[in-house]
């Protein structure tokens, strides 16, 4: 499907959701509260079919966190960017990862660098980060290391 | 600062599902098959695996965070420590995210060269791994084989790019410096010397019987799983599953190029296996069509000293030795990104292995992680 395409079946889906121009992927700006039943109609719906999630990352905008997911389809060859805003002082939202197992990691990996709580994930520990590290999140931009962090 | 991490030694901390007659082994961080340090928790029941965590970390260096205060000509310099062998594949994914953001025109001839160092960095990393996938499943004399011809293209690379693993030779707008004038020459070289040696490969390995059995129906993966878990590259398209970023979204001459995606349907260990051998063949093709065709002109396009990406998000994506390499920067018009990230092919490979051997018997881990290629540093980042 193309963008417009997209746009419009994403819009019967959920009327709520808002667009960005630009870009060559179509931008989906959704509320956290509607991500997992958004995400179950991309994945399940035959028409849209996004079967793969192929990059889950969050970005630290000082006055909230977005979340970002890049999805695409093996079959129809279609991509779409999803995005959702959340609250930088208590980050909350569904985990995604039963939908698109690849999302485990993804989501453990956004929670030790962001602090992002996803709601109902099988096993929401750290994984890059070492035992006790809970509570700092090194990729928000407020993150102090005086030891190991070099300021340029 | 040094901080000990703590080794599971004491069973009754972890949780088991297997019960009763279950017990808890390390793999790594220092083991020989993890290629890297790699920290595997596995649990056992008898010679049953339940199940595998992976411990990461060893070597994070936090490279997204220290792109974030590096400008857009100095952050792709830090890109060849991740995944270091397609170090010029990484580079070449951030060259092209910034010259998408820039609109920045890339010459016909830095367009070949590039293609050309892709193409012989893939090769010489399918060659190390075919040389340590035989070590790992114990034949040792493959190694020396496979570094026999790796070796070659680390001395073309050398005297072209100045340096063997970490080149650093592509920058926004084509590449560092023109190639070296022996370049051509000593490609022919490799190329003769390649054909009269691969049939080697599959005489000592490919077609002995004990390699064969330890490799066919061992980590079978289904097509579903495969896209599931966000795997890409030859661990893809060993279960069928056609992701070739080349083929699917060509990026700079690939789609003037002929070669074919390689594709296996088996889903085991010999599948992923032929995938590699097979992909070193089609580079092969590749390569002999550029060598005698790169075209005269500039190697570099004209650029500013200075680069400032305008606002907004780009992302591209390229297919490194290992599987799709995603580069998602976020500028806020400055000349450093606001954030980048790394979608690396081996984190969401390596996200499998759970799935992949649990049930299988202890002996087969190393036999099925093999196949996955891994690289540490391209993991952890």
């Amino acid at each position: 499907m193309t963008n417009e395409e997209l746009k419009t079946k994403i819009t019967e889906l959920l009327p709520t959701a808002t667009y960005e121009e630009g870009g060559e992927w179509l931008n989906i700006n959704i509320e956290p509260a509607d991500w997992l039943f958004f995400a179950q109609q991309l994945r399940n719906d035959s028409s849209l079919y996004f079967d793969y999630l192929f990059c889950l990352t969050c970005i630290d905008w000082k006055t909230h966190l977005t979340m970002v997911y890049h999805l695409s389809s093996t079959k129809h060859r279609h991509n779409i960017v999803v995005k959702a805003k959340l609250d930088r002082n208590k980050p909350e939202i569904e985990t995604v990862s039963h939908i698109w197992r690849t999302a485990d990691f993804h989501e453990r990996e956004v929670y030790e660098m962001f602090g992002v709580n996803f709601l109902n994930h099988p096993d929401l520990r750290l994984l890059i980060l070492p035992d006790g590290w809970e509570g700092k999140n090194p990729l928000r931009k407020d993150f102090e290391d005086p030891v190991n962090m070099i300021k340029l | 600062m040094y901080r000990e991490t703590q080794i599971v030694s004491d069973v009754s901390k972890v949780p088991l599902e297997g019960g009763e007659g279950t017990f808890t082994i390390n793999v790594g961080p220092q083991h020989p098959a993890t290629h890297g340090v790699l920290h595997l928790v596995i649990t056992l029941n008898g010679e049953t695996i339940i199940n595998i965590e992976p411990h990461l970390g060893y070597i994070h260096r936090s490279i997204e965070k220290m792109c974030e205060s590096l400008t857009y000509r100095q952050f792709i310099y830090v890109t060849s420590r991740m995944d270091y062998l397609s170090a010029h594949i990484n580079n070449h994914a951030c060259a092209l995210c910034v010259e998408k953001g820039m609109q920045i025109e890339v010459p016909a001839r830095a367009q070949v060269i590039r293609v050309l160092m892709d193409e012989l960095t893939r090769i010489a990393s399918h060659e190390l791994w075919w040389g340590a996938m035989a070590m790992d499943v114990g034949a040792f004399t493959p190694f020396f084989h496979a570094f026999r011809e790796r070796e070659t293209i680390n001395d073309i690379m050398e005297e072209t790019c100045g340096a063997r693993l970490t080149m650093n030779y592509m920058v926004p707008g084509g590449v560092m410096h023109d190639i070296h004038p022996n370049f051509q020459k000593r490609v022919k070289d490799f190329l003769q010397l390649y054909k009269s040696k691969i049939h080697e490969y599959d005489e000592l390995v490919t077609g002995n019987i004990i390699f064969q059995n330890r490799m066919k129906g061992v980590g079978v993966l289904s097509a579903e799983d495969v896209i599931s878990y966000g795997c890409t590259g030859p661990v893809a398209r060993g279960s069928g599953v056609s992701c070739d970023i080349r083929k699917l979204y060509p990026y700079e001459i690939y789609d003037k190029l002929e070669f074919d995606e390689v594709l296996e349907t088996a889903g085991d260990s010999f599948a992923r296996y032929l995938v590699r051998l097979k992909e070193m063949n089609q580079s092969i093709r590749i390569v002999e069509q550029l060598i005698d065709n790169i075209p005269e002109g500039d190697f570099q396009a004209k650029t500013k000293a200075v680069l400032k990406l305008p606002k907004g998000e780009f992302y591209t994506r390229v297919e490194t030795a290992r599987g799709e390499l995603g580069v998602y920067i976020v500028s806020e018009g400055g000349t450093t990104p606001y954030r980048i990230k790394f979608r690396s092919p081996g984190f969401s490979n390596l996200s499998i292995l759970n799935h992949m051997v649990k049930g299988a018997k202890i002996g087969d881990l190393i036999a099925a992680m093999g196949t996955l290629d891994l690289v540490i540093p391209d993991i952890d980042r």
